[in-house]
């Protein structure tokens, strides 16, 4: 049997689990509910959703280099970013996923795709003028490993469902209050306030789910790369320069920031609760984790 | 991975596979009648060094491990991805206890928990026409692929690449596919 120093953090493993259920388990019942209090299903508009969702899965690779303006680059092109790329797929034993650079100067990167075999990483040509060789490799062993998590699957149709309720919310709003129940106005009362509640609870759900996945792929690229403290100086210099930006552009590139390495958002009333990523602190903690596993002696 | 691992987000860094190197010195004969390529005795194992002192602690083992047979002293060097190559030299007709030497760096990382951070190794041949063909082993494949920089230019010699897939096909698991020949240029094993 052969040793490893890997070791699976069974709590963030519980804890997205949990997340994930919550989230099944929340809309199994509202539908559930739904249909038993209004005798309705709302196949159309559902469908809507769903063939919306996939779409935005299916092309989810040319939609963020489209929001990103990035462009693929060849091996000739930028040979170190390949030669990087290259050498973590052989040590983490998967495809090699696209190469692309987005020309800004917000230092970010991020991977997309619907499959691994379908996957561009990207990088900006800020982040590349701002970190060194080793703090770009963590930065794509990060992507490398939301690639190999299939992050875009999972956050694609934890979000698809975050629409659904809200066009069942609109639709509940529309039938129940102007239709032909009429009488029934505790119903659509009680629909209402459910499909909010609902919806409140999805979005925030949507968000933990994201945290625990960045936190799963910070894990991964600090084992891939046997370096956790050139990620956490990568994470620390662009946490830094991201303050610094004015908001504009950040807003700009918000869309996607689901996928991106750091968050692009610049709002100081958005609680921990809301966000999208976890704190420096929380990643910087992990990885020092990370590394004082790789430095036990056996 | 399994679709529970996607679904959960916690990939395993995946198991280096060291055996299939002792297939090597078969495949040199081989070689050596079909295309007329000898080795040079010189091979080198390709891994990223973790940070922290149980790593330190390890490489300097195999160090001492290697030196004490009392033939040439391994070589440590970096290359410019931040991977770490330890050389080792055996005479060219020794191909058998090179491959040993290999091993034993292997299994000495694989030991300390470290199975993870090998890369590849290379063994090194020479053509008549006195060209340099490595023979690239890929720990997490588990196959071998032929690699034959051009000298000078970063371009590789894909003819001979294919030569060589053909002739040694039979002996050795050759990697099907052909993205995953990785371009080592500027190799220590093949200098």
């Amino acid at each position: 049997m052969a040793s490893t120093r890997f070791r699976t953090d069974r709590g963030l493993t519980a804890r997205m689990g949990l997340v994930g259920f919550l989230f099944v388990a929340l809309y199994l019942g509202f539908m559930a509910l739904l249909i038993a209090v209004l005798d309705v299903g709302a196949p159309f508009i559902v469908v809507l959703a769903l063939g919306l969702g996939w779409a935005q899965w299916y092309f989810s690779d040319k939609i963020a280099m489209k929001a990103m303006r990035a462009r693929e680059v060849t091996p000739e092109q930028a040979p170190e970013l390949h030669g990087v790329v290259d050498r973590l797929c052989a040590l983490a034993d998967m495809p090699k996923p696209r190469v692309a650079v987005a020309d800004t100067d917000i230092p970010n990167a991020f991977a997309t795709g619907r499959s691994p075999k379908h996957s561009v990483v990207c990088v900006t040509t800020g982040l590349l003028r701002r970190l060194e060789g080793d703090e770009v490799e963590g930065v794509i062993g990060h992507e490398l490993a939301h690639v190999a998590h299939r992050d875009v699957s999972v956050m694609t149709v934890a979000a698809t469902l975050g629409v659904i309720a809200g066009l069942i919310m609109r639709w509940g709003l529309f039938f129940g209050g102007g239709g032909r129940d009429r009488n029934n106005a505790p119903v659509f009362l009680a629909v209402w306030v459910a499909s909010i509640a609902v919806y409140l609870l999805s979005f925030l759900l949507v968000r933990a789910l994201s945290r625990y996945r960045e936190l799963s792929a910070d894990r991964a690229a600090a084992y891939l790369t046997s370096r956790p403290s050139a990620l956490a100086s990568a994470l620390t210099k662009i946490s830094g320069d991201m303050a610094r930006i004015p908001t504009r552009d950040l807003r700009q590139a918000e869309p996607v920031s689901a996928f991106l390495f750091a968050p692009a958002l610049n709002r100081k009333s958005l609680t921990a609760l809301f966000s999208t990523h976890p704190t420096l602190e929380q990643r910087l903690e992990q990885l020092a984790r990370v590394s004082a596993d790789l430095g036990r002696p056996v | 991975m399994g679709f529970l691992d996607a679904l959960l987000g916690r990939s395993k860094p995946a198991n280096a596979d060291l055996d299939a190197l002792f297939a090597v010195p078969q495949a040199a004969l081989t070689l050596q009648a079909s295309i007329g390529l000898m080795p040079t005795g010189v091979g080198a194992v390709c891994y990223r060094a973790s940070e922290g002192a149980a790593f330190a602690t390890a490489q300097a083992n195999v160090q001492e491990l290697l030196d004490a047979d009392g033939g040439p002293a391994v070589e440590l060097s970096q290359d410019s991805y931040g991977f770490t190559w330890l050389v080792c030299r055996q005479p060219a007709e020794a191909l058998g206890d090179l491959v040993t030497e290999l091993h034993a760096v292997n299994q000495t990382l694989q030991d300390n928990g470290f199975g993870p951070s090998l890369l590849c190794s290379v063994v090194g041949f020479v053509s008549p026409e006195d060209t340099r063909v490595g023979l690239v082993y890929l720990y997490k494949r588990g196959t071998f692929y032929p690699f034959v920089p051009e000298p000078g230019a970063e371009r590789r010699d894909n003819a001979l690449e294919l030569q060589v897939r053909g002739a040694v096909g039979a002996d050795l698991r050759i990697e099907p596919e052909l993205n995953r020949w990785l371009a080592l240029w500027g190799t220590p094993a093949l200098a």
